[in-house]
């Protein structure tokens, strides 16, 4: 009888340019729960790739209850009961849950799929382990808790022993994160092993019975769950003490921008909202919920059906985004790669992409290319972009540098008002420090800033106020001294309203 | 005029032009369904009409010319799926590389084989079907034709091999983390739309014309996608859409001859392909990884 | 930086050695020998000054294909349209030609400009209905093809046939003389090349020329070339950064029908002097080789028209001397496709995983 479940030794992979696993042993106990912490690209979700068969190993060797194994591919992970939910949920969107769920493990009858032996099974599955979704609905018209729920019972149809979860919590909101610890529980208590991948200390803390830290592709660290404490861990994950940026107080100015009635079907109902001159004003909402489409329409991508939006009392909401740009707007979008940047073109040309037809950009049509250089090689100075040329691909940076490009290119301009969408998502905790005091900077020169972002330590440490959208309304509005995740939690999911 | 035109002659010539369409069409959708665009349906059919004609002619049997027809379609496709889904080159770029290479191939095997660049000599069909107890007769390929629409629905829809096609053109990655070995699907689906693409030409050489052409074919490939594309990836859609094509070929054979120039009715079809894909917009949605290689 | 050049001219000279490869085997395979083959091939475009004069007479409409198609491509489209843009532009010019009798340095001029204009707008619609409907412009190029060929085989039949005409394939009048544009022999016999005066090669090869020169200037250096490129590299972010994805695939499809529409001057202006039905004999197609092996690149563009400028000047030898169809070249150029694709993406691949590794 193993002591452990699971065992690696010496797991070394290479990527062009990084080690992203360096020599890693972690010793997993069979029925517990044991979370990987460390910050992004510290190696963890390499490191379950490997395990899960996506990715070979350059070296090192994996023991499952004490065998030896090789595991080439997904199929040969499944048979030995490892089964792995990964962040970017793996389901296909136009097929009913039970045909995701079975996708790879079919059931046929007579030559076709047996639809209704597989439902019966799941029925008794979902009620053995108290997991509840409907099996007949698409996924795409699902909510994330239910997906991940999903995704689940995907593993435990296959019969998984041990499960891996990589940044279960990501996208949930408060609740859903009580439910799913509830649901982990119980599943441990059913005899099984959950290895819980995550950067949010605060969760590791309270679910994990041992924790393993990764850093810049090492073991670093292996704490009882129970014992250790948040600035150890910290201390650990990134090799130095944790500093929350401090925000200074603010004068509030006059009004900068005003939402009044902004209606667009099916998912804006009816926002209202204000912003300031000189505050951060910070917008907490589970994704989908409306903050997309407001996005896109304060940004003039789309038109609402209704309502009216006033910068500096003129009307807005019709305008398209080069107009918006012209009159002091500026955006940092969602996602950088798709949205932000163009990765084939040159840093110089991603940094004047959005003013590229001014002068003294463009003179009667014609490019100014010595003057777009000298402008592209100061913003890589002041922002300490780090790059051997302008004129190298943009999709050779690093995110973080990719992220300060697109900072870098908006705060030039001197916008009086800023679009922040998931300004540090993907980001390290150095990236993030980073950009987080870009902006907090950007506030203290009287720029107004509107921030969206999932993640609410970001919100609360750095927005003056703080909006809740639920259901394409904005339901509350606090300051982060009057309130806590937990009540942020309860306006997010709808629970309370003001 | 109008009894004369709407008949059940009317459809049944319909019928007929829509064969090789919806043969083309439905092996666009087990491609597209897997996640490969498939713009080689043009040269897939042109070599299966050459083929059929082949085989035809040197062994007078023309089910051996369905056999070369499939094989010829199978090969071309063969590339295609190699180019593209293991080199993960362009697929519109690659699907036009062999359409001209194709077009290039079947003319100069015409020539030498039949020393003529223009046509081939002229081959016996297939022994028409007779319906049991009256003198209707049937082309065996129409037969074939309704079989293999009736196994494509089922079999993408309903089967284990259909669920993970289009899995494979949904999400590859959710496939492949499942054991699914996309890779293979993908070549799969491809191939298939070799084969039937090569009985589509092999109807038009084989039944309809009698003869092989150089490009004979004339951009029903093309038409055949835009078909699959408003039957919505489905076997039963594309039929009707393929048959509607047909129609509008039958009757503009039966315009020549009312004083409109030939060639402006020659347009119509062209021009009625475009239409359609202008209606279809907003309400046909393709696989959402069509046309997007799959890398690990 | 030098290594980069290297690998770029490095990978359509393998591609099209492969392809020669291929087609030598299949020449064997059919009884004859590749070398024997090729040396006929090649031999009488490129050892002789008329050679060469029929080579650069044959790459002058290549160039305007492949520009057009490496435009739109730079735009992220393909336009598979080029061989209708061709006919339509083509029998606009001549359709001025006939029609006004002018002096050449309004003749001229104004014919190319008609024959942009409407290969420009046969281009258009394709590029409309992307925009407006998002119709897939593969299958709308390709269609607009086939019409384009019917329409103008129906105004060259009838309304503008040739009186009198003896030629068993329908043609329209002979331009006035101030729509030709003349041949180069006159000139080129003055600087010293000895030039037949039954070469066609006109000076529509140096307008080609310097539309290439237009063609990099434009994309490189302005304000519209930059908004292209970024909508053809990704729409969504242009569409943040302020630009209209929709304008510009409009107006790169007018301007890619446009230069397809100059692919046919060569012909009706400085060749035959008039519209001959079915005239260009797949031009429109070579053209996405063109692009392909020339990487987009006017300069490549040049270069790999010249390489099927020898090509098509040889297959007539091919048929003539050989015993092998002359249709072997379109299998070349179509493998050669596919090789340059191949060779593009796996280099491409290389430079991204060097340039990682350096950073």
């Amino acid at each position: 009888m193993a002591e452990y479940i699971l065992e690696t030794r010496g797991i070394t992979k290479h990527f062009p340019g990084v080690l992203a696993n360096d020599n890693v042993d972690i010793k997993i106990r069979e029925g517990e729960i044991h979370s990987i912490i460390g910050e992004n690209g510290a190696g963890k979700t390499t490191l379950m790739n490997i395990i899960y068969g996506l990715i070979r190993p350059d070296r090192g060797e994996i023991f499952y209850r004490g065998r030896k194994v090789e595991i080439s591919n997904p199929s040969v992970a499944i048979k030995l009961g490892i089964g792995m939910v990964h962040q970017h949920f793996m389901l296909v969107p136009p097929f009913t849950v039970w045909e995701n769920i079975i996708l790879g493990k079919e059931v046929i009858r007579r030559g076709v799929l047996d639809k209704d032996s597989v439902c019966s099974e799941l029925e008794k599955l979902m009620k053995d382990y108290g997991l509840s979704v409907p099996l007949e609905e698409k996924v795409e018209d699902l909510s994330v808790g239910i997906c991940q729920k999903v995704e689940l019972i995907k593993l435990l149809y296959r019969g998984a022993e041990l499960l891996i979860l990589d940044e279960p919590t990501a996208l949930l909101v408060p609740q859903e994160v009580e439910e799913l610890f509830e649901i982990l529980n119980n599943l441990k208590r059913q005899g099984k092993t959950i290895i819980f991948i995550s950067h949010k200390l605060k969760e590791v803390l309270r679910i994990s019975d041992r924790i393993t830290v990764m850093r810049r592709g090492k073991v670093v660290g292996e704490l009882d769950g129970r014992d250790a404490k948040e600035e150890t861990l910290a201390r650990l994950m990134i090799g130095k003490t944790l500093e929350s940026p401090k925000l200074e107080s603010y004068e509030r100015g006059e009004e900068i921008l005003r939402l009044e009635g902004i209606k667009l079907s099916p998912r804006l109902r009816n926002i209202n909202l204000t912003l300031y001159k000189g505050e951060i004003l910070g917008l907490a909402g589970i994704e989908g919920n409306g903050q997309r489409e407001l996005l896109e329409i304060i940004t003039g991508l789309s038109t609402p059906e209704g309502g009216k939006i006033f910068y500096k009392n003129r009307e807005v909401q019709h305008l398209d985004p080069k107009t918006l740009r012209e009159i002091g707007i500026g955006f940092i979008p969602e996602d950088r790669q798709r949205t932000g940047l163009i990765l084939d073109f040159t840093v110089a040309e991603n940094i004047i992409l959005g003013r590229h037809y001014k002068e003294p950009y463009t003179i009667k049509g014609k490019l100014n290319l010595p003057v777009i250089k000298k402008t592209a090689s100061d913003i890589v100075k002041d922002y300490d972009i780090r790059t051997s040329s302008v004129d190298k691909y943009v999709r050779f940076l690093s995110g973080g540098n990719q992220q300060k490009v697109i900072l870098g290119r908006e705060l030039h301009s001197n916008p009086e008002l800023l679009i922040a969408s998931q300004p540090t998502r993907g980001l390290d905790i150095g990236a993030t420090e980073m950009i987080h005091s870009l902006i907090l900077s950007a506030r203290k020169k009287g720029m107004s800033i509107l921030l969206h972002s999932s993640d609410l330590d970001e919100i609360m440490t750095l927005s003056d106020r703080i909006a809740v959208i639920y259901n394409g309304e904005i339901v509350g509005i606090f300051s982060p001294k009057e309130i806590d995740e937990i009540t942020l939690g309860l306006y997010m999911t709808g629970a309370r309203k003001d | 005029m109008i009894g004369g035109i709407l008949s059940l002659e009317l459809l049944i010539s319909a019928l007929r032009m829509s064969v090789p369409l919806t043969f083309a069409s439905l092996g666009g959708v087990f491609s597209e369904r897997g996640g490969v665009v498939n713009i080689a349906l043009e040269g897939i059919m042109l070599v299966g009409a050459f083929g059929a004609v082949v085989g035809t002619y040197f062994t007078n049997n023309p089910w051996i010319g369905l056999l070369t027809a499939m094989s010829f379609g199978f090969l071309i496709a063969l590339i295609h799926a190699v180019v593209s889904i293991t080199f993960r080159i362009n697929q519109i770029i690659s699907g036009t590389a062999l359409n001209i290479m194709s077009a290039g191939l079947t003319t100069f095997l015409s020539r030498l084989i039949f020393k003529a660049a223009g046509s081939s000599p002229h081959i016996e069909g297939m022994v028409q079907w007779r319906f049991p107890g009256t003198n209707w007769q049937i082309s065996p390929l129409i037969v074939i034709m309704f079989a293999v629409i009736i196994i494509s629905q089922i079999v993408i829809f309903r089967t284990r091999y259909g669920l993970r096609l289009r899995a494979c053109g949904e999400n590859p990655y959710a496939a492949d983390s499942l054991g699914v070995n996309v890779i293979k699907m993908r070549y799969s689906g491809v191939l298939i739309s070799g084969i039937l693409g090569g009985l589509g030409g092999a109807f038009l050489s084989l039944e309809h014309a009698r003869v092989f052409v150089e490009g004979m074919t004339t951009g029903r490939g093309y038409i055949a996608l835009a078909g699959m594309i408003f039957g919505r990836w489905t076997p039963l859609g594309s039929f009707s859409a393929c048959f509607l094509f047909g129609l509008a070929e039958a009757l503009r054979m039966r315009l020549e001859g009312f004083g409109i120039p030939t060639q402006f009715i020659q347009m119509i079809p062209y021009i009625v392909t475009m239409c359609v894909l202008i209606g279809v917009v907003g309400r046909a949605v393709a696989p959402a990884y069509d046309g997007i290689p799959f890398e690990k | 930086m030098t290594r980069r050049i290297l690998i770029n001219i490095l990978a359509p000279f393998l591609a099209v050695l492969l392809a020669f490869s291929v087609g030598a085997i299949v020449i064997y395979i059919l009884g004859e020998n590749p070398l024997f083959v090729y040396k006929i091939l090649l031999i009488n475009s490129v050892t002789k000054v008329d050679g060469w004069g029929y080579v650069l007479f044959n790459a002058t409409p290549l160039i305007f294909s492949g520009l057009a198609v490496a435009l739109a491509f730079k735009g992220g489209l393909f336009n598979i349209g080029v061989e209708g843009q061709i006919y339509i532009g083509a029998f606009a010019c001549a359709w001025f030609g006939i029609t006004f009798n002018v002096h050449p340095l309004i003749g001229i001029p104004l014919g190319l400009l008609f024959a942009m204009i409407f290969g420009g707008l046969w281009g258009l619609i394709a590029g409309y209905l992307k925009a407006r409907f998002g119709a897939h412009e593969v299958i709308n190029t390709i269609m607009l093809n086939f019409i384009a060929i019917a329409l103008t085989n129906y105004l060259v039949n009838n309304p503008f046939k040739e009186p009198g005409q003896i030629n068993p394939i329908p043609q329209t009048k002979e331009l006035f003389s101030g729509s030709i544009i003349p041949r180069v022999h006159p000139l080129f016999n003055k600087l010293g090349i000895n030039l037949s005066p039954s070469v066609p090669l006109n000076y529509t090869f140096f307008i080609a020329i310097l539309f290439c020169v237009i063609v990099w200037y434009f994309l490189e250096r302005t304000k519209w070339g930059y908004e292209i490129k970024a909508v053809g590299l990704n729409p969504r972010a242009s569409r943040y950064g302020g630009i209209n994805p929709n304008y510009i695939i409009i107006l790169v499809m007018f301007l890619s029908g446009a230069l397809g529409g100059l692919a046919g001057v060569n012909d009706v202006m400085g060749y035959r002097h008039r519209f001959l039905d079915g005239f260009s004999r797949g031009t429109g197609f070579t053209g996405i080789a063109v692009a392909l092996l020339g990487k987009n690149n006017p300069v490549g563009i040049v270069l790999a028209s010249i390489l099927f400028g020898i090509l098509d000047r040889g297959a007539l030898a091919m048929d003539v001397f050989t015993n092998t169809p002359r249709e072997l070249i379109r299998v070349i150029q179509a493998i050669i496709i596919i090789f340059v694709a191949i060779g593009n993406e796996l280099i491409f691949r290389l430079l991204q995983r060097l340039e990682r590794e350096s950073e």
